[in-house]
């Protein structure tokens, strides 16, 4: 049945959200922030620790749907030992991916999120995707609110 | 010798779902399976052939017009307000006032009656499982008075707790605020206790009942409730109206909540004098084809029988309840004896968005979410349910759909 599903819902990314990767509340972060959904209640904090310029440590805890762990995950798996800009310019084409605005031929870069690419066809889960990300920029910039989705 | 034939009537699902066109829909190349009908209920062609016409042939603005439109116009809308008088069984039509939905009676009774009556110290008493929209309303005019809410748990089945209830009642108590029936779990809460024991203290009564008008009989003198609300949109009428009723001389001792046009009776700078009930609170031109509409909506409702909609919506509600609980992964929540047709329930290791998602593909409309009812939520310690609400036109079948649909998000995630 080609109805998009398979393709949301591949075999790593459900992977992901069962056993998700630098998973639970860090004890120590030089960088914390949190991301909220106020559609569906899900939340999300990034925690990251900062080795001058680079990202030496990320970890997250959260509560959400497959979406949204997985690419929280992915994302933190990812971003280590990637320098601010260079995960800034992740979440760009991480986004662009998701959108569906990338075009055609993705990222070398994206590596494993490109199997998250079937959110573009389900405009109402982008927020899902991307809400970790928002977060992780928002740690990244020091903000103190709450990034929120809506 | 005469034979008098009485023939009971009696409820045909399909020739009602023949009356809603947009369930002929297609969904993903599927029939549209619709069980959202507690966020909002779809139209009967009843209801869109009335808005129609009304901008066919009898709109203008309503009231103070001398002109035959203005005047047909205003005879339509107030026929609608009589309506919506009997489909309650309010005693007086003035005191069904018009507002935008419920929320925005719950907004006009915490800001107007609240601002008039509470003080310092003063309390408010509200469910767990209240909406948001009769939550933060009283969280406002809280703020404002220095008044405080207290909030009356509920078991584990959803059911209110009625000693908590009791003991919560105080000489402070200023304002009861309670749902009739809940929005996220479809507890129907035992509405003549809770006004018994406010009123032997002086307490007035509002009730939320937006889950309750499309699915029981409402009877405002038997119930002796101070203050109801329900909204158009979820009793088959249009969205952007809806119903406070309130006792008349509450309403009347009241301040207006909106000024404007409509609600005066003389204006001058030096002072201006309101007119009477309702117009004292329906300031500015109405949503006068919505009115109409939800008039529709109701004389819809009334034809087919409010007893035997509520028999048909019972039945499915027993049947999907029987159906769901033979999936092992799932847990419904919400399991109170009395229960209106809303099946909300959590599946283990797979989150409502997620099922949402996948049962969209088939087809289905379920909402997945807090349901506009955090606190309630949090009472469960989950983020979310999946709820499927029942209206009308569902049908057993759709209830087999549904289920096959779980089957879908089980076989998706490996279960």
């Amino acid at each position: 049945m080609n109805d998009g599903l398979t393709d949301l819902y591949q075999e790593v990314i459900l992977d992901h959200s069962r056993n998700p990767r630098n998973f639970g509340p860090a004890e120590e972060a030089d960088r914390t922030a949190r991301g909220n959904n106020p559609l569906c209640g899900d939340r999300v904090t990034v925690f990251l620790n900062l080795d001058g310029d680079e990202i030496s440590d990320a970890q997250f805890d959260a509560r959400g749907c497959a979406i949204s762990l997985a690419s929280a995950s992915m994302m933190t798996e990812m971003i280590k030992g990637k320098s601010v800009a260079e995960a800034k310019a992740l979440f760009e084409k991480f986004h662009a991916l998701v959108t569906g605005k990338n075009g055609v031929g993705a990222s070398p870069d994206l590596a494993e999120l490109e199997t998250l690419s079937g959110v573009k066809n389900f405009p109402t889960r982008i927020k899902c995707a991307t809400l970790a990300w928002h977060a992780m920029v928002a740690a990244l910039d020091g903000a103190d609110e709450d990034v929120k989705t809506e | 010798m005469a034979i008098n034939v009485i023939i009971k009537p009696t409820f045909d699902v399909e020739r009602v779902r023949q009356d809603f066109p947009i369930l002929s829909e297609e969904v993903y190349g599927k029939p549209l399976v619709y069980f959202d009908s507690g966020a909002s209920a779809q139209k009967p062609r009843a209801v869109i052939d009335a808005i129609s016409t009304v901008y066919e042939t009898e709109y203008a603005n309503v009231h103070r017009g001398v002109h035959y439109l203005s005047q047909k116009a205003t005879d339509a809308m107030e026929a609608a307000r009589e309506i919506v008088r009997a489909f309650i069984n309010a005693r007086d039509i003035r005191e069904v006032i018009f507002v935008r939905g419920a929320t925005e009676g719950i907004n006009l009774v915490a800001s107007s009656w609240g601002r008039q009556n509470l003080s310092a110290g003063d309390e408010i008493i509200l469910s767990v499982m209240e909406h948001h929209s009769n939550i933060v309303p009283w969280q406002l005019i809280a703020e404002q008075t220095g008044a405080v809410l207290k909030v009356v748990p509920i078991s584990d089945d959803g059911a209110l707790d009625m000693n908590a209830y009791a003991d919560l009642m105080s000489d402070k108590t200023k304002m009861v605020a309670i749902t009739h029936v809940s929005n996220a779990l479809g507890t129907i809460t035992p509405v003549e206790e809770i006004i018994r024991i406010a009123h032997e203290r002086g307490v007035p009564v509002l009730l939320d009942g937006c889950q309750a008008a499309p699915h029981m009989a409402l009877d405002m003198q038997a119930l002796d409730v101070d203050f109801y609300v329900f909204s158009g949109h979820k009793i088959y009428g249009p969205s952007g109206i809806g119903v406070l009723y309130g006792k008349s001389e509450l309403l009347e001792a009241m301040p207006p909540y909106h000024g404007g046009g409509e609600m005066i009776d003389v204006v001058t700078f030096e002072k201006t004098t309101y007119a009477d009930l309702p117009f004292k609170f329906e300031a500015g031109t109405p949503h006068i084809s919505g009115i109409i509409g939800m008039g529709a909506g109701i004389e819809y409702i009334n034809g087919l029988g409010l007893d035997n909609i509520a028999a048909h919506e019972h039945d499915l509600l027993e049947y999907g309840t029987a159906k769901l609980s033979e999936i092992n992964s799932l847990k419904m929540i919400g399991t109170a004896p009395e229960k209106a047709a809303i099946l909300s329930f959590v599946l283990e290791a797979v989150h409502p968005h997620d099922v949402g998602t996948i049962l969209d593909r088939e087809g289905i409309a379920v909402r997945t979410g807090h349901h506009c009812a955090q606190p309630v939520m949090d009472r469960y310690d989950i983020a979310a349910t999946i709820r499927a609400s029942i209206g009308m036109y569902n049908t057993r079948k759709e209830i087999d759909v549904l289920v096959a649909g779980l089957g879908r998000v089980q076989e998706i995630f490996g279960q």
